[in-house]
């Protein structure tokens, strides 16, 4: 099933994955946990991606972000190959081009919030201020909090911000959510969305709550290693507007 | 026996090895110290062992007194002093000998024979050969060492210059007596086997060649089992005195088994201080090691607590972990150690003449080094053992609350612009658990301070070569006399081909005393402007010879608690026998023996004689050294020569090989300290941290920037470690120098550059490559496993 959105600008394509296999191997058993898919995402629009657990999202996004290598398939990021690249490259492309925000934050305890975010400034080329970066997630006053000192919803809208700080042109979301009540949840999703209006970043966000669907450009179902549904709501709403 | 292991042991052997690099380094720790404490302990009960066994054997003596000739009637008084139990007289003299092809004067020390039969005393083990025919004149038995550096064998003749005369010696046997274990010639502090013999003679041909008919100049005797050699002492003297007796000693004093004493104690000194710092560190380790596995595995403790298990059976399980490891430690310990030991016994054997000197296991070693490693690794478990008994199961199993960073003033550090992310956490993570970081801390700077602390003993012998060698004793050549006589003697001396400058010196024996307090030495007259013999200050700065009064050494000085101004009651053994108060007129610093200095025209006065000398010392042209060497055996009255340069060479000579065998065992045991605590904190950091570095993976550092992250805080450590190693390291060295000092000699504490430099640079090298053992395993962090759980 063909999963792109129609363009008529083809430079509007910003990642292609084709054909994407995986499969872990332990011991004796086998697990495909990807079974050929073809996902592409355009420039600036705002993809996310359901399934049910197993189906294989997870695995899918850490090879579109360079964390994992497909066993079959190509991935192409702005036209580059990316199939055949080697850690140093894979690492090279995390570093210029891809975000991350996991479901645990994994923010580092030894650093306050801003140096969490500066971590990240420090090896991009165009980042932001870290306390601009702060700011967009709503959190400009506590800069210097440690992550022990922040709530759960604060330590992921810093998780966010160390994200967008170095102006990705992909952010790749697994369950920012998941461990969030639904009025924090909200909070960070605003704040995502207000990255993806604002700066026009590219991103994918993997989550079980299919109300957050709403105010995705495209909404993308994975079923045992496939996608196997593709549908674009009529309206994007706000965060504030969906139904938790 | 316990035939299932059970389900704790079976966890316990798997936490072993997945922590088997960890374990294995503190183990190698732990082996180091013990093997030190196995090889010193050890050698030290062999070279007892074998001594005590010679001694006895052979029957050494336990009193020795020199005499300038007292008639064989005197033996029988002798006998009659109470304990005394067996009297032997001897004639004893230094002579000169030509060698063929040695152009250096060699001595050989002659020890008259009875005329028939064996010694009584201090008999001769004979290797090959025979004794000599009853009454022989010309038949010897010579020492092994010197038949050995020369390849004597039975059946080979030398010359010796006895009483002016050359005579041919016939060599029928090769021997040692427990006399002459350690041989030195007089003045000497190394053994030079090639230009130093022991020759034993039937006593007949000494009498006539020395003029000694009917008479003897040297006695050894034994004692009672238990008797005090102090009263016989004295009752000797009292019976020697009117004959030139120069005061009887006992064993503590008689060269040879003094020196065997003092390289006993330096065992000793060793085995108690080094290994000690040994285990001190793999406690630590040990220590930090155990709460970190405690620390991961706090749930599973509440776990095990919850079904049912007692704190005891809690604490006991993981004190077995550290049991576990130190066993293995120590067993790995003994092997080494007996390694060390064989090799250390090869090197004894070499200076050490005695024989049977083979190494044996010494089990009083193996049992208190095993208690020592194991008593201090379960002192090191013991507070994170209980720590987790402790933990009540809820508490245990809710997760660890979160660290709390303050920052304190290091936020003022912290603050600064220019730090980037990766090293401000380096420096928060450095403060974050101080413990931690005083504990590599220590660590690293035990490793420096070791290798400091036992390498600075050949900066310290470079310093003692330059001290006897140069700054003090800046003669060419020494020579002794066979008796006092009319320092017209060194007029005719300085007239010898080669010399260019001759100054007279007189030996004596004296006792020195100062309230409750006696020292037997010998009180040496320099010439008042000397410059061939030369005093030195505390303070390293020559000092001219006090016209008035004695010069004492550092070392008489506290010997006898006194100090400039004090006066000493000094009574001379020689001569009329004068007894004198004289004032302590300067404190020198020397490094051999315990001597004192007088001006010799004042000595000469003290004790009513015209100028008199006992010996020379020469300075000599280089380029007719030769000529000198053979004119100087010629002339009469001249019973030893020695050589600067011969000492020199075979000082040298005698050192070299130890040097790099010790070099080579102390820089492999301090960089073993250095990478085990390395490797272990690198390894702890690893685990606690492996999330948070993978977390920077994914974020996309790369592999070197992590490992910067990860040793970062390892690398400041050493940093500040090691000059605080080199500081501990003079410390200790300034500790050993001290616990190592005896009468002989006292090590001189320097510390050159180079030394501390060597030292850093092994522990900084160990270090790194331990180090990148772990950074290795950087690369194979699992970037998606640490996303998918909470920490
Ligand atoms: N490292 C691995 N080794 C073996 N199997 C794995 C591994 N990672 C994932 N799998 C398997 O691959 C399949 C897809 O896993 P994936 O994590 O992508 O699912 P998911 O859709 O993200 O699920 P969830 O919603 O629970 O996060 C699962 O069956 C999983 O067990
Ligand atoms: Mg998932």
């Amino acid at each position: 099933m063909d999963t792109s959105a129609p363009s008529d600008k083809p430079s509007d394509v910003l990642l292609v994955g084709k054909g994407l296999e995986r499969t872990f191997v332990t011991g004796e058993v086998s697990v495909r946990a990807l079974r050929g898919v073809d996902v592409t995402l355009q420039r600036g629009e705002l993809v996310v991606l359901l399934g049910q657990s197993g189906s294989g999202k997870s695995t899918l996004l850490n090879i579109l972000g360079g964390l994992d290598r497909a066993t079959a398939g190509t991935l192409q990021f702005e036209g580059k190959d990316l199939t055949h690249a080697n850690d140093a490259e894979l690492t090279r492309y995390r570093r210029r081009s891809v975000g991350f925000v996991f479901q645990f934050y994994n923010l580092v305890a030894g650093l306050t919030a801003r140096e969490n975010v500066s971590l990240v400034t420090e090896i991009a080329d165009h980042p932001m201020k870290p306390d601009e970066a702060l700011e967009m997630v709503d959190l400009g006053e506590r800069v210097k909090h440690f992550p022990a000192q922040l709530s759960g919803g604060e330590q992921q809208r810093v998780a966010v911000a160390r994200a967008i700080a170095k102006r990705p042109q992909i952010l790749f979301c697994d369950e920012p959510t998941g461990a969030l009540d639904s009025k924090t949840g909200i909070r960070v999703l605003e704040a995502l969305d207000r990255v993806n209006r604002e700066l026009s970043t590219t991103m994918l966000i993997i989550t079980h709550n299919v109300g957050i669907g709403e105010i995705a450009d495209r909404v993308l179902r994975m079923q045992d290693g496939r996608i196997i549904e593709e549908t674009r709501p009529n309206r994007r709403l706000k965060p504030a507007e969906i139904s938790w | 026996m316990v035939s299932r292991l059970s389900p704790l042991d079976i966890k316990l052997l798997r936490d072993l090895w997945h922590m088997r690099g960890q374990a294995i380094a503190v183990g190698i720790i732990v082996a180091c110290g013990v093997a030190i404490m196995v090889m010193a302990l050890g050698t030290l009960s062999t070279l007892r062992a074998s001594s005590d066994a010679y001694y006895e054997r052979y029957r050494f003596a336990d009193v020795f007194a020199s005499v300038r000739r007292a008639p064989e009637s005197l033996s029988t008084r002798l006998r009659e002093i109470d304990g005394v139990q067996t009297v032997e007289t001897r004639i004893v003299r230094l002579v000169i000998l030509r060698l063929e092809g040695v152009t250096e004067p060699a001595n050989a020390q002659i020890v008259s024979l009875p005329d028939e039969g064996e010694s009584t005393l201090n008999r001769i083990v004979l290797f090959s050969g025979r004794y000599p025919e009853a009454r022989s004149p010309d038949e010897i038995i010579i020492s092994d060492a010197f038949a050995e550096a020369n390849a004597l064998v039975p059946g080979d003749t030398l010359e010796a210059v006895i009483n002016g005369r050359l005579r041919t010696l016939n060599v029928v046997g090769i021997g040692d007596s427990p006399e002459f274990i350690y041989a030195l010639s007089p003045g000497s502090v190394m053994p030079e086997d090639h230009l130093f013999g022991i020759f034993w003679m039937r006593r007949r041909a000494l009498e006539a060649a020395f003029d000694l008919d009917g008479a003897f100049n040297n006695v050894t005797l034994t004692v009672a089992p238990g008797t005090e050699t102090a009263p016989v002492i004295e009752q000797v003297d009292d019976v020697l005195s009117p004959y030139g007796g120069t005061g009887a000693y006992d064993r503590t004093d008689q060269p040879s088994n003094a020196f065997v004493d003092s390289e006993m104690n330096q065992l000793k000194t060793m085995a108690r201080i080094i290994p000690a710092v040994f285990l001190l560190v793999s406690a630590i380790l040990i220590h930090s090691i155990l709460n970190r596995l405690i620390q991961t595995e706090r749930q599973q403790i509440g776990l095990i607590k919850a079904f049912g298990y007692s704190r005891w059976e809690i604490t006991w399980h993981y004190l077995k972990f550290a049991i576990a490891i130190t066993t293995g430690g120590v067993l790995a310990g003994f092997a080494f150690g007996f390694m060390l030991q064989d090799m250390i016994t090869h090197l004894y054997a070499e200076t050490f003449r005695i024989p049977d000197l083979t190494w044996r296991v010494d089990g009083f070693a193996l049992v208190i080094s095993s208690f020592a490693a194991l008593g201090s690794a379960i002192a090191g478990a013991m507070s994170a053992a209980l720590g987790a008994a402790r933990l009540s199961p809820a508490e245990a199993m809710s997760p660890a609350p979160p660290v709390n960073y303050h920052q304190g003033w290091l936020r003022y550090i912290l603050q600064m612009r220019w730090l980037d992310e990766p090293t401000r956490l380096i420096l928060r993570h450095t403060f974050r658990f101080p413990a931690r970081t005083a504990a590599n801390l220590f660590g690293i700077a035990a490793a420096v301070m070791l290798l400091v602390g036992t390498l600075f003993t050949f900066d310290a012998m470079d310093t003692m070569l330059d001290r006897m060698f140069f700054r003090t004793n800046s003669h060419d050549a020494a020579v002794t006399f066979f008796e006092a006589r009319n320092d017209t003697a060194i007029g005719e001396l300085a007239r010898l081909p080669g010399v260019l400058m001759a100054e007279g010196v007189r030996d004596v024996p004296a006792r020195v005393v100062s309230a409750n307090r006696s020292e037997r030495i010998s009180i040496t007259g320099l010439p008042p402007d000397s410059s061939l013999r030369r005093l030195l200050s505390a303070d390293d700065r020559y000092i001219d010879m006090p016209e008035t009064g004695l010069a004492l050494s550092a070392q008489l000085a506290d010997m006898l608690d006194v100090t400039t101004g004090d006066m000493v009651t000094t009574h001379i053994l020689d001569g009329t026998r004068p007894v004198a108060e004289l004032p302590v007129t300067a404190i020198v610093d020397e490094i051999i023996g315990t001597p004192a200095f007088m001006d010799l025209a004042a000595l000469n006065a003290l004790m009513d004689q015209a100028p008199t000398v006992s010996g020379a010392y020469l300075r000599l042209d280089p380029q007719h050294q030769a000529d000198f060497e053979e004119s100087v055996i010629e002339r009469p009255g001249i019973s030893g020569v020695s050589l600067r340069s011969a000492i020199i060479a075979s000082f040298e000579e005698t050192l070299q090989e130890t040097i790099y065998i010790m070099m080579g065992i102390y820089a492999v045991i301090g960089g073993a300290i250095a990478a085990g605590v390395v490797y272990n904190a690198a390894r702890i950091s690893l685990t606690e941290r492996g999330r948070e570095l993978a977390s920077l993976r994914v974020l996309g550092f790369t592999n070197n920037e992590v490992g910067y992250i990860l040793l970062g805080e390892l690398a400041l450590v050493a940093l500040v470690g090691i000059p605080i190693g080199c500081i501990g390291g003079i410390a200790l060295a300034h500790l050993i120098a001290t616990a190592m000092a005896t009468e002989l000699y006292r090590i001189p504490v320097t510390v050159n550059a180079t030394t501390l430099g060597f030292a850093a640079g092994i522990v900084l090298v160990s270090s790194t490559v331990a180090a990148l053992f772990v950074v290795r395993r950087v690369r194979s962090l699992d970037l998606i496993a640490v996303l998918k759980t909470r920490e």
